[in-house]
């Protein structure tokens, strides 16, 4: 099982890095973003550390919708996603395979995204690093999950990229909420403790829980 | 018989709402503390349970769906959730009416509302991506799916707004226990607007199966 899922993840990052098609406009978009919001809020200001957790969402969410509306989508030339499906691999690893390489694939454009947001906004990252990348890694799991199961929905649809995030974000809330509550929390010097560990708690639980009900479902929604 | 059903169902709701109105706004007595404001209660709690309930019964008809593949569970399940989402709305509004006047502000981001208004965006989704499909099978299919991941994210958008408003505690007005006759009118109301979802939901069907009929007769004469 575990070799199946290792060659999806393998042949789309393979894919992914040969044309780095949704890599450079993720990189792009979240730079850009990072610019917008210099005019949005005072850089410098006091304030920018309590909502920092908000922007650095802000950014991964958007910018991690870009690189997952290709997940599926990347199959649809030459007729690829038939020949996935007709392949003898079930569709939950075909799935599972096309998350992790997605999750791999935003969590590097987040990793690209954060030292600049450091940068430009003054803010201490090496401290907290490894508490907001478990935070980071567990909120990218979701949206992954979320965003590739909605990615297969939507991969035969007009107007896909407007559908994409008009179906994920809503239901990607209450994951987003723990996710901005704790970065905040964490950025500003705390640990997963109180508050932040129920959000852990609800963060995990969210994860656990869509990747359970996708990886039952991921069959109807390719094959019918 | 789908007529007698949709007559009944309507009728009652009807008699019940006329009834329970005039009692209401003739006998009634004003609240003490909000006057007469707060009769705004009775047309804003039951369309929100009305609501809760049809998006379940959306979610049972997409299993349905899943189950029998027969395609009047798909039309039982878009009829729920259209009917469903007005009720919302209603919800919303009524209780931005009952704000503006209690609160002074037409919108606070408190648990409950933010959660239902979360419910709304999910279910909108689901209704705006329905027709982007041309294949009424894969439409279907999609759909159940959706249903059932939008009813599962319901009490997770619940805590975690709970949650998170617990830290910023919002401008909340619980009356503590409604006196008797308020407490039936209310609850006259409520099966009358249950049994008003109950028909707008007949009606809806009733459309959604005379829509595939006509889709069926129209492919054979093409076929012809």
């Amino acid at each position: 099982m575990a070799n199946k899922v290792w060659t999806i993840v393998a042949k789309d990052l393979r894919s992914e890095f040969r044309s780095k098609e949704s890599i450079n406009a993720a990189v792009s978009f979240a730079l850009v973003m990072l610019v917008i919001f210099n005019f949005a809020f005072d850089p410098t200001a006091e304030e920018t550390h309590t909502l920092s957790g908000g922007l650095l969402w802000i950014i991964f969410v958007f910018a991690g919708t870009l690189v997952l509306n290709r997940s599926f989508a990347r199959e649809l030339p030459n007729d690829c996603l038939d020949a996935l499906i007709a392949a003898p691999i079930p569709g939950f690893q075909l799935f599972l395979g096309k998350a992790i390489a997605g999750f791999i694939l935003v969590l590097g454009v987040e990793l690209i995204s954060l030292p600049v947001f450091g940068i430009f906004y003054d803010i201490d990252l090496i401290a907290p690093f490894w508490r907001l990348f478990l935070v980071m890694a567990l909120g990218t799991w979701a949206l992954t999950v979320i965003g590739t199961t909605f990615s297969a929905l939507t991969v035969n649809v007009r107007l896909r990229e407007i559908m994409l995030p008009m179906l994920i974000y809503p239901v990607l809330m209450p994951a987003l909420i723990a996710a901005i509550t704790m970065s905040g929390s964490i950025l500003d010097g705390g640990t997963f403790s109180g508050n932040n560990l129920i959000w852990l708690k609800l963060l995990s639980g969210f994860s656990v829980i869509y990747t359970a009900l996708a990886v039952g479902l991921i069959d109807i929604v390719l094959v019918g | 018989m789908k007529e007698k059903a949709i007559y009944i169902t309507g009728g009652l709701a009807g008699i019940i709402l006329l009834l329970n109105i005039y009692n209401i706004f003739m006998v009634l007595p004003d609240e003490a503390n909000q006057g007469a404001v707060y009769r705004i209660l009775f047309f804003h709690v039951p369309p929100a349970i009305t609501g809760m309930v049809l998006f379940f019964v959306a979610m049972v008809g997409g299993i349905g769906f899943l189950s029998f593949k027969d395609f009047w569970w798909d039309a039982l399940s878009v009829a729920a959730v259209e009917v469903g989402v007005v009720m919302s709305v209603v919800n919303l509004v009524t209780g931005s009416i009952w704000g503006r006047n209690q609160w002074g502000i037409w919108w606070a981001w408190d648990a409950r509302i933010t959660s239902q208004f979360l419910c709304v965006l999910i279910y909108v989704g689901y209704l705006v991506i329905r027709p982007a499909f041309s294949d009424a099978t894969q439409r279907a299919t999609i759909s159940a799916v959706l249903s059932i991941f939008a009813f599962a994210d319901i009490p997770i958008v619940w805590f975690s707004i709970r949650w998170w408003r617990t830290q910023h505690p919002g401008p909340v007005l619980e009356t503590g226990g409604l006196q008797h006759d308020m407490a039936m009118a209310l609850l006259y109301n409520t099966i009358g607007f249950l049994l008003l979802g109950a028909a707008l939901t007949l009606i809806r069907l009733r459309s959604e199966e005379v829509q595939r009929e006509i889709e069926s007769m129209r492919r054979l004469a093409h076929a012809l």
